[in-house]
């Protein structure tokens, strides 16, 4: 896959401001109200800036994809999103990032409080070395859940959100290592769910699942975005297609002087706009397949 | 190579000439050593269970420890049995939890800081501090003061056992993937959270195992007790004050005794030892299997 900075300006850093549509205006959608706004948020690890000068809104019950090509910065955001920049001692954020209004970032906000509200689903599915059940009981237990009776009750209707239980239900204390790749993903999604979260962040969560996996996935993320937001990012266009109501497309600016690559937003709209009638002469490049 | 065509078939025969000769002698060298170590530990079992297990019996591990000049069939090694086990306890209890925190901070919370790279340096030094070294020290610094008892013993034996628990238990903590540690977090919970429920359940087994490794070893230890709990003859179950004994102090009393009585009295304590640690040595087999049972 070609990195498209050939087609990026590599003198200076161009205002976000001329790039992209201001959130959620072009189309006549009346989007719900906004989850996040980021403000000229940028990234840094140490003195190296990740990503730069990011300004969007995700809404409510929607489902928002994060595309670009590798090292664009798109996990990066994703992970400012629920904090957990913050387990990267050198990573520092600029900018404002706000939850309901709320900063994250804010001097006396709880790293944890955060979590609790925005889960997030990774990449390389990671079960816990517990039993299913454990697996699934565990966000609840250390919310303070106790009530046997309760415990079972989340523990299956997280698994039927997550399309899981009729594979598992007759195995529950059987050790979550023993499921496929697509079933601990979903076991994953399951346990996230399992803390009633408001948002879920997704790090391209098919990336290593076959197709039939990922279509499973791909149809439960339409079946609870009703109840979650979420966001999610891909690398797989098509699947941002399939699935998003919004896509973010960022793209990587070289620096030549002192050959570093940072992460910038170059436009955010409707999917639709973004694929077939795209602003940016970059955007296009990536989704009509010029560059990959 | 295509068959179709009728060309060479392809050779998948064995490699022959140097390749295969190389492999053989490889093969024959590992052999030899693996007999090599075999020859020596089988010996020195063969010895203690020929030497040992006649004397040993009900009355022999329970019955108090006779004089010297007594037959073998007089007495017994209880006292003494009673002793390594309550000293060898209680030598744990204080090692093994300071070990794990100690280790748990150093790989969870320590990083890279100055405290970490202390600790860790020290625990390093000590490892290879002879025991004997260990037992003066306590002997210097506790029992000069408070005179021989069993829990001078125990802070001896507590000494030498520190610093392997906390390596192993660093060296199982370090082996826990990043990515249950991130899972956890991203369900909200706190560091100690982390710790104590995702990253300590999924080392357990090897701590646990490295914990009675380093028991296994400080029961037999002999110089630092020599030390520190001096000797005594009749049992004392109080392990906080006087004169203690423990089974490598009386195979050490013993066996620099002519009597023949004496002698058989080292041979069995030396094998009750030995049956010792093959008991932790299962028992921590049996544990790392229970709590690793979610881990396949």
């Amino acid at each position: 896959m070609d990195e498209p900075e050939q087609n990026v300006a590599t003198t200076s850093l161009p205002k976000p401001a001329a790039l992209q549509h201001p959130s959620g205006a072009p189309d006549s959608d009346t989007p719900g109200p906004p989850v996040f706004d980021a403000k000229n948020v940028s990234i840094f690890y140490g003195s190296f800036r990740a990503v730069t000068d990011v300004s969007l809104s995700v809404y409510q019950h929607e489902i928002t994809a994060f595309i670009g090509p590798s090292g664009c910065g798109k996990t990066t955001v994703l992970r400012t999103l629920n904090r957990m920049n913050d387990l990267v001692p050198s990573a520092r954020v600029e900018g404002d990032v706000r939850y309901h209004g709320v900063s994250l970032y804010g001097p006396d906000v709880s790293a944890t409080a955060v979590r609790r509200r925005i889960g997030m689903v990774f990449q390389k599915p990671n079960p816990f070395p517990k039993s299913i059940f454990d697996n699934i009981a565990y966000g609840p237990r250390i919310n303070g859940e106790r009530n046997k009776g309760k415990l079972n009750e989340i523990v299956e209707h997280s698994l039927r959100q997550a399309a899981l239980w009729d594979e598992v239900k007759d195995r529950l204390n059987d050790s979550a290592l023993g499921l496929s790749g697509g079933q601990a993903q979903r076991l994953c999604i399951a346990r996230t769910l399992a803390v009633e979260p408001d948002v879920v962040l997704m790090d391209e969560p098919c990336s290593a699942l076959d197709p039939i996996a990922t279509a499973a996935i791909e149809d439960l993320m339409q079946e609870i975005k009703s109840q979650y937001t979420i966001v999610i990012v891909t690398h797989n266009m098509q699947q941002a297609t399939r699935v998003s109501d919004r896509t973010a497309f960022f793209s990587v600016l070289r620096n030549e002087k002192s050959d570093t690559r940072t992460g910038v937003l170059v436009e955010y709209d409707r999917t639709e706009t973004i694929f077939q009638n795209p602003s940016d002469d970059r955007t296009k490049a990536y989704v009509t397949g010029r560059m990959g | 190579m295509t068959i179709a065509t009728g060309q060479r078939k392809p050779d998948l025969r064995e490699p022959t000439g140097r390749r295969r000769s190389s492999n053989g002698i490889a093969t024959a060298l590992m052999v030899l050593a693996f007999v090599l170590m075999i020859i020596p530990l089988g010996f020195v079992i063969f010895t203690v269970i020929a030497k040992g297990a006649s004397i040993i019996s009900w009355s022999f591990l329970t019955g108090s420890i006779p004089p010297q000049v007594a037959p073998a069939n007089v007495g017994g090694i209880g006292p003494a049995v009673v002793g390594t086990i309550e000293i060898t306890a209680l030598a744990t209890v204080m090692a093994v939890p300071i070990g794990i925190l100690g280790a748990v901070y150093l790989n969870e919370y320590g990083g890279k800081g100055p405290l970490a790279r202390v600790i860790g340096f020290m625990s390093d030094v000590m490892t290879g501090v002879p025991s004997i070294v260990m037992g003066l020290f306590i002997f210097s610094i506790w029992t000069l003061h408070f005179g021989f008892s069993g829990l001078g013993g125990a802070l001896a034996l507590g000494c030498l056992m520190l610093p392997i628990v906390i390596r192993s238990s660093d060296e199982m903590l370090k082996l826990v993937p990043d990515p249950l540690r991130e899972a956890s977090y991203a369900l909200g919970a706190t560091k100690a959270r982390v710790t104590l429920t995702v990253v300590l359940p999924a080392a357990i087994g090897g701590i646990v195992s490295g914990a009675l490794l380093a028991v296994a070893r400080a029961a037999g230890e002999t110089a630092p007790l020599i030390y520190t709990i001096g000797f005594a003859a009749a049992a004392n179950p109080n392990v906080f004050s006087r004169v203690n004994t423990a089974l490598s102090t009386q195979i050490f009393a013993n066996a620099s005794q002519p009597y023949v009585g004496a002698q058989s009295r080292a041979w069995g304590a030396a094998l009750a030892l030995i049956a010792i640690a093959f008991i932790l040595m299962i028992a921590a087999r049996t544990v790392t299997a229970r709590f690793t049972r979610y881990s396949r």
